[in-house]
């Protein structure tokens, strides 16, 4: 069985030379550099001057919260590589020539998984370092502990990121395509709506539709970076009402983190099991 | 007691020795695919050193059955092992070289980059891609993306992948499938020099006359069954005949009924065809039986069946 760095070690190679991965791979990082921009934000409505920096967006530890969730809107650029790597081996038949070569499935599937966790990694580390830079500049408050309080955001974002790859990992697996990977998936996010909506309006009530939609894979992904713009007039605020509890927010729940972690770990094994079933 | 031992020695001696001779066992390998059988109850195994043909017609279950045994098809029954289940699947893999089908490659990588993808997949080092490229003719263009790539330089890079962890045993699905001639030429060429070097070979081929040029001992398949196993040569034997010609056409059609060396004669005209009571009858030898009866031969020729009418008469 090889090791987790000559599984990586391959499926790295196979993307280094893959033109558009690498585009994209680009692209997100750039643009997610560019959240520096919304610091010179200035909207002018009426006589009122708005700068985005200065209504403290950009505070710690407000800032952790609110950056991973604008990243968030980039990982669309990332979905679309993991579909590729996955049902590119589909279309070029190169799965086959890999198992035939000596890759076993298990070892196949496993080189897929640890990608999506670096790459999982590396936009947290990302988000991490811009965010601290931002902050640093931009923040009203410096001292190391408003710096690291609620950092807990930025697992939350790498298990978000790292859920959803998984989920495109696995569709990718089964629809071999990547068109209709990525349409199941958008039918998917919409399919758990509606049930949700039943559960709320129709059989139960909110809280038991909270409850019970928790769980299904793709709310559970999204319930970990909660939207914060709700909190920015508290953010706002918090020099004026140093002591109260900043906005409505109790943190992101443990048992949100552990949903995730267990689709993860049922998405990567029906995979395998996917694989180790079909006829190639 | 010491002739016991020797010969419980001497026994597994010869087991020991043959099994070393067999890279692979097939032993009822079955495949169905609902209720379509595609492989029935399959057996036979392959020894070190010698060139096997698979020979098939399309659908008789060639693919399906080297798919099993690269485990890329999962078996519905039966088994199969790999150098005397010494080695799993897996760790044989690593000591074989496949091709099945069409050749595939990443299309956005060049052929060198592809065959090192393959080397960190057989972990093994890249020195022998140089010298493998070359063996194939390919050294020049080994810089050019695959997807530039002729059909011919496709299946010539398999092959060059296939090679290059020297593999023990060598396995190609229709090498030459939709090649030129000259293509054709070039991909037997090099199969023939790899044979020269001991390498155990597999060809599945439904072209008889790749197989019959190429291999030493034939597998013929048939709607997922074994029809013949042997030698080529035992193939050929299989059903000669003569075709003769003499001034008096019906004393010599009497003359050789009447002979120990015919089994049947048949006459079409200007020519009588003797079917042979066994294969080691010679020429020589109905020249002999008829030139002592005073029957002068005007021409005697020996055929052999091409092997196209050999397999067309197994399958029908």
């Amino acid at each position: 069985m090889k090791s987790f760095l000559q599984l990586i070690e391959i499926e790295f190679f196979k993307i280094r030379h893959h033109k558009l991965s690498r585009f994209l791979f680009s692209a997100y990082f750039v643009l997610l550099s560019s959240i520096a921009l919304i610091a010179a934000v200035k909207l002018k409505i009426g006589k009122l001057e708005i700068h985005l920096a200065e209504q403290g967006i950009f505070n710690f530890p407000y800032i952790w919260h609110f950056n991973t969730w604008i990243a968030d809107f980039l990982t669309f650029f990332l979905v679309i590589i993991v579909v590729s790597m996955v049902t590119n081996e589909y279309n070029y038949r190169t799965l086959k020539q890999n198992l035939i070569d000596g890759l076993t499935k298990k070892e196949f599937v496993l080189s897929k998984f640890y990608f999506l966790v670096v790459l999982a990694l590396l936009a947290t580390i990302f988000v991490f370092v811009i965010s601290l830079i931002l902050g640093l500049i931009y923040s009203d408050f410096t001292s190391s502990g408003i710096i690291f309080k609620d950092l807990y955001f930025l697992p939350a974002f790498f298990l978000k990121l790292l859920g959803i790859f998984t989920l495109i990992m696995f569709l990718g697996f089964l629809f071999k395509k990547s068109a209709i990977a990525l349409g199941f998936f958008f039918i998917w996010t919409i399919i758990e709506g509606i049930i949700y909506a039943l559960l709320r309006w129709q059989l139960f009530d909110e809280k038991t539709a909270s409850t019970l939609s928790r769980f299904f894979p793709y709310t559970a992904m999204k319930n970990l970076l909660p939207q914060p713009i709700t909190r920015l007039s508290a953010a706002k605020n918090i020099g004026k009402q140093i002591g109260e509890k900043i906005g409505e927010f109790d943190g992101i729940p443990i048992l949100s983190f552990l949903i995730v972690v267990i689709w993860i770990g049922i998405f990567v094994i029906i995979s395998y099991k996917l694989l180790k079933k079909r006829d190639l | 007691m010491p002739v016991t031992i020797a010969i419980i020695g001497r026994y597994l001696y010869i087991r020991i020795f043959l099994i070393m001779q067999n890279i692979l066992k097939v032993t009822d390998l079955t495949k169905k695919f609902g209720r379509l059988i595609a492989v029935n109850h399959l057996s036979f195994s392959i020894q070190k050193g010698r060139v096997y043909g698979l020979l098939g017609p399309n659908g008789s279950g060639k693919s399906t059955t080297l798919g099993m045994i690269l485990n890329v098809v999962n078996k519905t029954a039966g088994q199969f092992q790999w150098f005397d289940g010494q080695l799993s699947t897996a760790q044989a893999l690593k000591r074989i070289g496949a091709i099945i089908e069409r050749p595939n490659f990443y299309p956005y990588m060049t052929a060198r980059q592809n065959l090192q993808l393959v080397c960190k997949i057989k972990e093994i080092s890249g020195d022998t891609i140089t010298e493998k490229l070359q063996l194939v003719g390919l050294s020049d263009r080994q810089h050019d993306k695959f997807k530039t790539y002729s059909l011919g330089m496709k299946q010539r890079l398999a092959i060059a992948s296939a090679l290059l962890n020297n593999p023990e045993m060598l396995i190609l699905d229709e090498p030459t499938n939709g090649l030129d001639p000259k293509g054709i030429h070039q991909i037997r060429e090099i199969i023939k020099k790899i044979a020269a070097q001991g390498t155990t070979i597999i060809l599945a081929s439904h072209l008889l006359d790749e197989v019959e040029k190429v291999c030493d001992n034939v597998i013929i398949l048939q709607k997922g069954r074994k029809i013949f196993e042997g030698s080529v040569k035992d193939m050929h034997l299989q059903n000669n005949w003569f075709e003769i010609k003499a001034g008096d056409m019906r004393r010599l059609q009497n003359l050789l009924n009447e002979s120990p060396l015919v089994s049947q004669t048949e006459n079409l005209g200007n020519i009588i065809k003797i079917y042979p009571a066994h294969n080691d009858v010679t020429g020589s030898d109905l020249n002999k039986y008829l030139s002592d009866r005073k029957c002068y031969v005007e021409s005697l020729i020996k055929k052999q069946p091409r092997l196209e009418e050999e397999f067309l008469k197994i399958t029908t």
